[in-house]
């Protein structure tokens, strides 16, 4: 079974935002959702670098952990998605995410705070797949179509890879094996880190 | 006879007042609803495609959707396309 994961590679990215561009067009993301976005490091310095950060679908998602109301789910293909109908727009999850991922739709009466949104890794939502109510609420459902996430697929240096995790690791290996250089993917261990959902911490003392 | 009337009425208003009072359920009667299977499909029947569907996977069959997956994921890959 696939497991979906993201690799941005810092070294090839060149802040085109056309991963941010292609998230906002193919699910029409409202203004002041971004569900993608493209961060850089030591702006303005040597060496500095740019990474596209978006939710991670974590293995052991903080967000699903901290969830009063309990609408977070994970896909067989470890996608990590949420019941719209069920969110209460609370916030929690948005100070748990380490990547702040969930965004907040504020076109609301005195602009009050909407349901979450948050990246689908184009898998859509708890709706039919393909139907009108699940493009509304959670955007295209490219994986029900063969495809893979817009903004991996629409990357035109190839920084932002996505699908399999098995897959885009062996890529972005054989790169670095290539270039000899830039063996650091950010997000990597805080998303996919070796400790895996209710697994005790291992070599520890209280 | 008139004055049990009355107050029959008045406990029934004041049955119906204090109902207006009472705190709704907040359960989640529904649930969280899960996913269908991403191999199912875009179509309106069960296991279609649409014309947005990428070719060369049968719409419905697990196998051949996570090999389609996997086939585009390599296509990722430029090292594997130009050499």
């Amino acid at each position: 079974m696939a497991r979906m994961k993201f690799v941005c590679d810092s070294e090839r990215c060149i802040e085109c935002n056309g991963c941010v561009t292609a998230c906002k067009n193919e699910n029409e993301v409202p203004w002041g959702v971004n569900r993608r976005r493209v961060v850089t490091l030591n702006d303005g310095l040597p060496g500095e670098k740019s990474i596209s950060v978006a939710c991670m679908h974590c293995s052991d998602a903080p967000c699903m952990a901290v969830c009063p109301v309990q609408c977070f789910y994970r896909t067989d293909e470890g996608v990590v998605l949420h019941d719209k109908d069920v969110c209460i727009g609370c916030g929690y999850c948005s100070y748990a995410c380490p990547f702040g991922a969930p965004q907040f739709p504020s076109q609301g009466t005195f602009g009050a705070r909407g349901k979450m949104d948050k990246c689908t890794f184009c898998a859509g939502g708890p709706e039919a797949n393909g139907s009108e109510a699940e493009f509304e609420k959670y955007g295209r459902n490219r994986l029900a179509e063969g495809k893979l996430p817009a903004c991996a697929e629409m990357c035109s240096t190839k920084a932002l890879l996505a699908g399999d995790g098995d897959v885009v690791a062996d890529i972005f290996r054989t790169r670095v094996v290539h270039r000899g250089t830039g063996a650091e993917v950010w997000g990597w261990g805080t998303a996919y880190g070796s400790q895996q959902a209710g697994t005790p911490p291992t070599g520890g003392t209280k | 006879m008139k004055r049990a009337v009355v107050m029959l009425v008045a406990l029934a208003s004041g049955a119906m007042l204090l109902a207006a009072c009472s705190e709704k359920p907040q359960t989640n009667a529904e649930g969280v609803k899960h996913d269908a299977v991403p191999w199912s499909g875009t179509g309106t029947q069960a296991n279609t495609g649409t014309a947005f569907t990428a070719p060369g996977w049968k719409v419905g069959d697990k196998t051949a959707w996570e090999q389609q997956i996997k086939t585009r994921s390599n296509g990722q890959n430029e090292y594997t396309r130009e050499n």
